[in-house]
């Protein structure tokens, strides 16, 4: 019971950065219909952003942590106007495509620049954790938690609440009208993509001081944003919330009372049942089509 | 004589908003029915009820006696029920020959071996297909443009395209969404041959068609639709004095529809 | 003039190992030709169906492990007090069962995938491969983990009358992997040009119109991931008994990327396609190592990746394949743009 108590406070903790990266893929993809293959580059990159303002900056750790968000932010509004503005009228293959090829080419830079070796983020942070009866947890990932819970609060009142998010929502139903409607569609993708690859940056900078810091992070990051992004229903930002916690809960549990050498596989598995169960996702909305 | 084809009390809603309240109409065997009404009527989407692209909120719709509610469109129409498309009725990258080839590929089904091995047989067979694409394509007088992509094609000729690629299915019934629409007015008459060859070769025809006057002229019979309700049914000559029909159309109802069309779009 | 790049590579191809004596290019040939068989198998899904398989790695490396440890033999205890022990045969048996095996996952994989349309092929196949890699790892019994399956035999043909040959030098694995090459070459052309390929044409270009035709969509495309993740598994299975030393990471995402690329720069969809793609990107490594880091020339290839899918979508054979057709005089029907310039052309 203690141990099932302590796993349930290691998922919610996870489970805050997994649903950040499962926003940021799932708004790209529904919004731009764009399957992102650099997210997980954006992962890397906002550990990278963290530790270059923290570590060869050294900039404080609360002020590092806003300036890799804003970094991912840029590197998100240059990708999408650099290379998705161009192929707008595209199909989603060679838009998928373009997206792995600049994969490729962020986490080869960044393994060239950095090199292979794991790099530490010191956080100010206490390191003996906070003990409450049975349960022990780091302050720093109790802060990565609310930080992101902040950042998906952020996020949902950005969508729903702002003239930004009104424009995006309408973007999401049917980019034509939306044009029709005096939005400005061009605008709206940049944007997207950009909060998108934000919220990847900012998780890649809350978990980079967690572990260490490496060019290959982003690669496992990524197939699990897929697998919550599945979970939730492509396009569907409180599917991927969800998504996120159950993933979470799935891996800690499975890797507490399974195996721990198959942790990284609950996300596959998770898939599978999905796709057997409910194919559109446990969130999914019906789609109008002809 | 039973109905062919069945619409039984057909409802869809897609979220809040009704797309069809109540339609229900049948289709006798071996004739031209016209589906009409306004823009945002329903048609479409009742047609992609018929052919099992949507699923319908409630009702049925019955298929020579066949319950469709859980029929894919594929099996739909190897059922024999065909039907065109009003937007993307082509394979724009093909040439009209592989159109309709591609409409012609569940004929023969060989074996998986004789899909790798060129067998007589499978050479037979691949050149029986030809010869039947052939025939199609002859008798939509596309032979002249049968090796250019379908894509270069202008509209109209699209559309024939389209409609020779449902009768290489050979269909017992065909669906046709906005035919005419792009063709001149001789094209349209040349189709209006058209479609009476075909339903005299024994196929039930139903028409979404914008064109009045060409509805007037195929049709054995009309259905009008608004609001996703079916509100006059009967012959060109009915049809054409129906008051709800002349309203639906022109009357003072035309304003609101206006602003309703806006909204749904 | 594209088709006849395929007699012409195997012309030229055929001939290479009677004037090419060195042991390292030779061995860059033959890792070309095994990922060009790949780069085939994997046009069969993303060049005729549309559908991308980014865990082909994982029908790869299942095919290399599968062969190398019927090969080998193991001895591996399972739950419930069960236990198979194997005690090691024929590579040929391995090469046969590895197509077998590696078919019945693609099966399995297109059939829980094609449930839906979109992205989920893609996802499914790029999580499977995750998934396999960590079975590989972690299934140390059967895989020995990352200390990897060694001293894997080469593989061996029966001839008939003259007993067994073992392939053991470079000359013979080639001509192996070239025999292999050619088979799964015919083996696309046919099912691409029979009523098959068409029923995949049809989906890849309209998928609507396609079912309206009664093609049956789910059974089309699982049909196609099946022969392709069969495909990839004998390059498996040849890489295994070539190399002869396998681990984890013949499961890396890079091996995926390589094979798209290979695919996308030479033409998807096209036939010539992977073969010329696959030389280009076979041999690039052999002509950046001396000047560039590993690091470096993969950002060289995300760049060449990029700047293909820019400057020519359809990849180099079919931007050929358009020039050459250019200079004939072509009747050109100019493209109605709207229903209403349609009817006045007319």
């Amino acid at each position: 019971m203690d141990q099932l108590l302590q796993h349930v406070v290691n998922a919610l903790v996870l489970g805050g950065t997994y649903a950040l990266l499962g926003i940021g893929l799932t708004l790209i993809f529904g919004i731009m219909n764009v399957v992102n293959f650099t997210h997980g580059a954006l992962y890397t990159f906002g550990a990278y952003a963290m530790y270059l303002a923290a570590v060869a900056l050294g900039l404080n750790f609360f002020v590092a942590l806003p300036v890799a968000l804003v970094a991912g932010l840029a590197l998100g509004a240059l990708l999408e106007f650099v290379l998705l503005r161009p192929l707008r009228r595209s199909d989603i293959d060679t838009t998928m495509l373009v997206m792995i090829g600049a994969g490729i080419i962020l986490q080869s830079g960044t393994l060239w620049i950095f090199g292979g070796v794991a790099k530490a983020v010191p956080t100010p942070f206490p390191a003996e954790p906070l003990v409450i009866g049975p349960v022990s947890v780091s302050y720093v990932r109790l802060f990565v938690l609310a930080a992101a819970l902040a950042l998906i609060a952020l996020t949902y009142v950005t969508i729903n609440g702002t003239k930004l998010g009104r424009a995006m929502r309408a973007t999401f139903q049917d980019h034509d009208t939306a044009a029709l409607m005096g939005v400005n569609v061009s605008l709206i993708y940049t944007a997207t993509f950009a909060i998108g690859s934000a919220l990847a940056s900012a998780a890649g900078a809350l978990l980079g001081p967690v572990y260490v810091v490496f060019p290959q992070m982003g690669d496992l990051a990524a197939v699990k944003a897929f697998a919550i992004v599945i979970l939730g229903g492509l396009g569907s930002i409180s599917g991927a919330t969800i998504g996120g916690f159950i993933l979470a809960f799935a891996e800690e549990l499975g890797a507490g009372y399974i195996s721990s050498g198959y942790r990284d596989a609950m996300g596959f598995l998770i898939i599978i049942a999905v796709l057997l169960v409910k194919p559109t996702g446990l969130f999914a909305r019906a789609e109008r089509i002809g | 004589m039973s109905a062919i084809l069945s619409v039984e009390h057909v409802g869809m809603r897609f979220g809040g908003l009704t797309a069809i309240a109540d339609l229900h109409f049948d289709v006798k065997p071996g004739e031209i029915l016209s589906l009409i009404g306004p823009n945002g009527a329903g048609k479409t989407t009742a047609f992609n009820i018929m052919t099992g692209f949507l699923k319908p909120t409630t009702g049925r719709v019955l298929f020579e006696g066949r319950d469709l509610a859980k029929t894919k469109p594929n099996e739909i129409a190897r059922l024999g029920l065909a039907r065109t498309f009003q937007r993307t009725s082509v394979f724009a990258n093909d040439t009209v020959l592989d159109n309709v080839l591609i409409g012609l590929q569940r004929f023969g089904e060989p074996s998986l071996l004789e899909r790798l091995l060129p067998t007589p047989r499978a050479l037979a067979l691949e050149k029986e297909t030809r010869a039947r694409a052939e025939a199609i394509i002859d008798m939509v007088g596309l032979s002249a443009r049968a090796h250019e992509k379908a894509g270069s094609l202008s509209y109209g000729e699209q559309r024939l395209v389209g409609f020779a690629l449902a009768l290489a299915i050979e269909p017992r019934m065909l669906l046709l969404d906005e035919p005419v629409s792009g063709m001149n007015a001789s094209e349209t008459q040349s189709f209006v041959g058209l479609v009476r060859k075909v339903r005299d070769a024994g196929v039930t025809i139903l028409l979404v068609e914008h064109d009045m006057p060409m509805v007037m002229e195929v049709s054995d019979r009309i259905v009008c639709l608004n609001y996703g309700r079916l509100i006059a049914e009967g012959t060109p000559a009915e049809i054409r004095n129906d008051a709800a029909v002349i309203e639906a159309y022109l009357g003072k109802s035309a304003a609101k529809l206006d602003l309703k069309e806006a909204a749904n779009a | 003039m594209t088709r006849l790049i395929a007699p012409l590579f195997l012309v030229v191809f055929a001939l290479v190992p009677l004037w090419l004596n060195d042991p390292y290019l030779m061995n860059a040939l033959i890792i070309t030709g095994i990922f060009t068989i790949c780069a085939m198998s994997l046009n069969l899904l993303l060049g005729y169906t549309g559908q991308l398989s980014l865990g082909h790695v994982a029908f790869f490396g299942i095919g290399a492990y599968v062969s190398a440890l019927t090969a080998l033999g193991f001895d591996v205890s399972l739950p419930f007090g069960l236990r198979i022990t194997h005690e090691g045969g024929s590579p040929l048996l391995g090469f046969v069962l590895a197509i077998l095996i590696t078919g019945v996952t693609g099966y399995l994989i297109g059939r829980l995938s094609f449930r839906v349309r979109g992205a989920y092929f893609v996802i499914v196949t790029i999580s499977f491969a995750e998934v396999v890699r960590l079975v590989a790892l972690n299934w140390v019994e059967l895989t020995q983990g990352p200390l990897a399956l060694t001293s894997i035999p080469n593989m061996t043909l029966p001839l008939p009358g003259l007993g067994d040959l073992t392939l053991r030098t470079k000359m013979q694995n080639y001509y192996l992997v070239l025999g292999v090459a050619v088979l799964s070459y015919l083996v696309v052309a046919r099912l691409v040009a029979s009523r098959f390929g068409r029923a995949m044409r049809g989906l890849k270009e309209n998928e609507s119109l396609a079912l309206s035709l009664g093609v049956n969509a789910t059974r089309t495309l699982t049909i196609a991931a099946t022969v392709s993740a069969a495909m990839a598994g004998a390059a498996g299975s040849l890489y295994a008994h070539y190399i002869r030393i396998i681990d984890p990471d013949v499961f890396l995402f890079s091996y995926t990327v390589t094979m798209v690329i290979m695919v996308v720069a030479g033409g998807k969809g096209s036939l010539a396609g992977p073969l010329v793609g696959g030389l280009i990107f076979g041999l690039l490594p052999v002509a950046l190592r001396p000047v560039m880091a590993p690091e470096a020339q993969w950002i060289v290839y995300g760049g060449i990746l990029i700047a293909i899918l820019f400057v020519m979508p359809n990849g180099i054979v079919p931007a050929l394949a358009n020039l050459t057709a250019r200079r004939r005089p072509a009747s050109l029907t100019k493209t109605p743009e709207t229903p209403a310039e349609a009817g006045a052309q007319s």
